[in-house]
């Protein structure tokens, strides 16, 4: 008797049971907590810094964002940048292929599309010209994630590391580039590239400059989306991440799966390189990847591979950095601190992960 | 031979930093989690040490050296356990994803070392870049004695005492990982934590401890790269790929951190060969650059395809562990 006592005095205070539905509306709601709960610590910790008035500091993030006509495209040309390599990386992540290379394959393709528009600029006509570009990005970034998956798929070698390490390769090759091509001689930098006549720039569209970037990028999600919902690929896809051994049984060529889908999402990424070098930068440097290939990893992960949930946080999580860059020269501040920022929200918005898949139970007062 | 005295000592320089972090990081694979954020724990370590160090030098008459290296060495384990801390919580408690929030953990700690490296400066009313001379001088401090003796000094007790630490330090993971019933049931706890559980192990305990001391370890790395390296002072970026390399380090290692000894000095000789290679153009030296990459790619196929028991990763590596799961 007294022995069942002390067990269930044992009783932990808090105990953790998996949830079996979450209604959308509950789990969006939750989502809204992390993120107003991640404004507030990322308030407080910008308020510690530099002590001024958060509400203050919020406004400078929202006119940093999208404050004037070229800030909000800016933010816009971002925001369809980190998309475009959030939907390349689905298909990779969908088949548990993980594919932490996205900054080697967005640099490779980024080489591609400088390489032709300091070498082909003057020899093809400007539409042409992009066309080529398109597809060698593409062709540059698929090399570069077709390697790991050929050994992925032969030797079962451990993907995570080897893409990468292909990264810091991309880096060298870009920085070995950086040798031929650097303008003014001496600079160490390319500087940006077909100023006078723009070859190889994307042309406005519509009068809008950046509309081109906005418009390719938006066939490509529902291109995606297309693609993982409801062709036969998509659907091998989905099995070969589940189990592999199931799709083995089922008479899936697990190999060739492997191989075809980092092809695809390798492709993506270089394409991204030519939508950061051809479409917005006009120049290359090591840093033109500059982490967005990391920071797409967790924006599809997060949007569980949903296209649309992505275009969401992927604008969020620009929008916060586009401000907090405004914000941080506004208070002498460096740039970095845009990192820290980001950071934040990205523990907040991890962490609610868990109260969406798992509920909380308090013991009951057994006195009561 | 002199050059080549040069070299190997430049290349222990630079293969300790990485040799602390790829002894944190066996530590926290060993108990099944991937920890991608060792990279930005390492920041976070270093400009934790450096911040401590500079204002108790900025706030004392006469700094001691000893005190500032205490200090330095207290913040930088505080900061990098935090770190580690804050990953355990995610990926342990709240069962996040490993790789996601390892890769968030490094945007936010890289983020945090360039930011306040960069601006602590300025927050302190100063100009210009901060240094802490005096803590500095107390790492770079050698052997009396044992150091002047030729060559062998120079090879054997020419470096501060970190560098010896982190030596010490692989060998004692070594030792408790392999010796010791601890040891034993964190690697019970990698391999399979259903049957670690069964067994009457507690898992999150181990695997909260081992994370946090691993993010540690790792964060001395930071430390060591700051002071003893760099001299006590910071430059953006400057720590570049070594949390990466560290990681890299661990496969190469075959997670035995006394394997990783002889590993780091390879590697940080690699990273360094450019310069001592005679007859490179600058473009070259770029592709020479590429070399402990490339290596660690060559290893990682090389030991995939052997396929050899022993040599593998801790099964359950990457995996979050829920009892009722199952």
């Amino acid at each position: 008797m007294s022995r069942e006592v002390t067990v269930a005095k044992r009783e932990p205070v808090v105990r953790m049971a998996k949830r079996d539905t979450i209604s959308r509306g509950k789990a969006w709601g939750i989502r809204l907590i992390a993120v107003l709960l991640s404004l507030v610590t990322a308030a407080v910790v910008i308020v510690a810094i530099t002590k001024q008035n958060p509400v203050e500091v919020y406004l400078g993030i929202v006119d940093g964002a999208v404050g004037t006509n070229r800030r909000a495209w800016v933010t816009i040309r971002e925001t369809v940048v980190l998309l475009c390599i959030a939907i390349g990386l689905t298909p990779a992540f969908k088949m548990k292929f993980w594919n932490i290379g996205a900054e080697g394959q967005i640099l490779m393709g980024g080489a591609a599309t400088a390489a032709l528009m300091i070498y082909a600029g003057d020899a093809l006509p400007n539409w042409l010209l992009l066309i080529v570009i398109f597809i060698a990005s593409a062709a540059a970034g698929m090399v570069w994630g077709l390697i790991p998956a050929i050994f992925k798929a032969k030797y079962n070698t451990n993907e995570t590391l080897f893409t990468l390490m292909l990264n810091y390769v991309a880096m060298q090759v870009v920085t070995f580039c950086i040798v031929f091509w650097e303008n003014p001689a001496g600079s160490n930098t390319v500087g940006i590239i077909g100023a006078a006549g723009q070859k190889g720039w994307f042309p406005p569209v519509l009068g809008i400059t950046y509309g081109l970037n906005v418009i390719l990028v938006a066939v490509l999600t529902v291109g995606i989306y297309i693609y993982m919902k409801y062709s036969k690929h998509g659907y091998e896809i989905s099995v070969v991440g589940e189990s592999q051994n199931t799709a083995r049984y089922a008479g899936i060529n697990v190999k060739r799966v492997i191989i075809r889908t980092m092809m695809l999402s390798g492709a993506i990424c270089g394409f991204a390189g030519c939508l950061i070098v051809s479409g917005a930068s006009h120049t290359i440097s090591t840093s033109t990847a500059g982490g967005r290939g990391f920071t797409a990893i967790i924006v599809a992960w997060m949007s569980k591979f949903n296209p649309f949930a992505m275009i969401l946080v992927s604008a969020f999580l620009v929008f916060m950095q586009q401000g907090s860059i405004q914000i941080a020269s506004q208070f002498g501040l460096n740039e970095n601190a845009s990192d820290i920022i980001t950071g934040i929200l990205l523990f907040f918005l991890i962490g609610c992960e868990f109260f969406i898949n798992y509920r909380l139970e308090f013991r009951k007062n057994r006195n009561a | 031979m002199n050059l080549l005295l040069t070299f190997i000592q430049k290349a222990i320089g630079q293969g300790v930093a990485i040799l602390f972090g790829a002894t944190g990081e066996i530590v926290t694979e060993k108990s099944g989690n991937l920890n991608l954020g060792i990279p930005g724990i390492m920041y976070m370590g270093g400009i934790a040490g450096l911040m401590g160090a500079f204002f108790y030098e900025n706030g004392t008459e006469n700094p001691n050296g000893f005190v500032g290296f205490l200090i330095a060495i207290v913040c930088t384990l505080a900061a990098s356990a935090l770190g580690g801390l804050l990953y355990s919580f995610l990926t342990i408690t709240l069962r996040a994803n490993q790789n996601v929030v390892g890769l968030a953990l490094t945007t936010f700690g890289v983020g945090f070392g360039n930011f306040f490296g960069g601006s602590i400066s300025k927050l302190a009313g100063g100009v210009g870049q901060i240094s802490v001379k005096t803590t500095a001088e107390a790492f770079r401090a050698q052997i009396p004695v044992l150091s002047e003796i030729p060559v062998v000094g120079d090879l054997l007790f020419s470096y501060g005492f970190l560098t010896y630490l982190s030596v010490v330090i692989a060998l004692g993971m070594t030792y408790f990982l392999k010796r010791t019933r601890k040891g034993l049931n964190l690697r019970a706890i990698g391999e399979d934590p259903a049957t670690a559980d069964a067994a009457g192990i507690n898992v999150s305990r181990y695997k909260y401890v081992a994370t946090v001391t691993g993010a540690a370890i790792a964060g001395i790395g930071g430390l060591y790269f700051v002071m003893e390296y760099l001299g006590g002072t910071w430059s953006n970026n400057g720590f570049g790929d070594r949390g990466w390399l560290a990681i890299a380090l661990v496969i190469l290692a075959l997670w035995n951190p006394a394997n990783a000894i002889w590993g780091s000095f390879v590697f940080g000789g690699l990273y360094i060969l450019y310069i001592y290679l005679p007859g490179l153009t600058r473009a070259t030296q770029e592709l020479c650059k590429m070399l402990p990459y490339v290596v660690t790619i060559v290893v990682l196929v090389i030991t995939s395809k052997r396929n050899k028991q022993e040599n593998q990763p801790p099964a359950s590596l990457g995996e979050a562990y829920f009892r009722e799961d199952r």
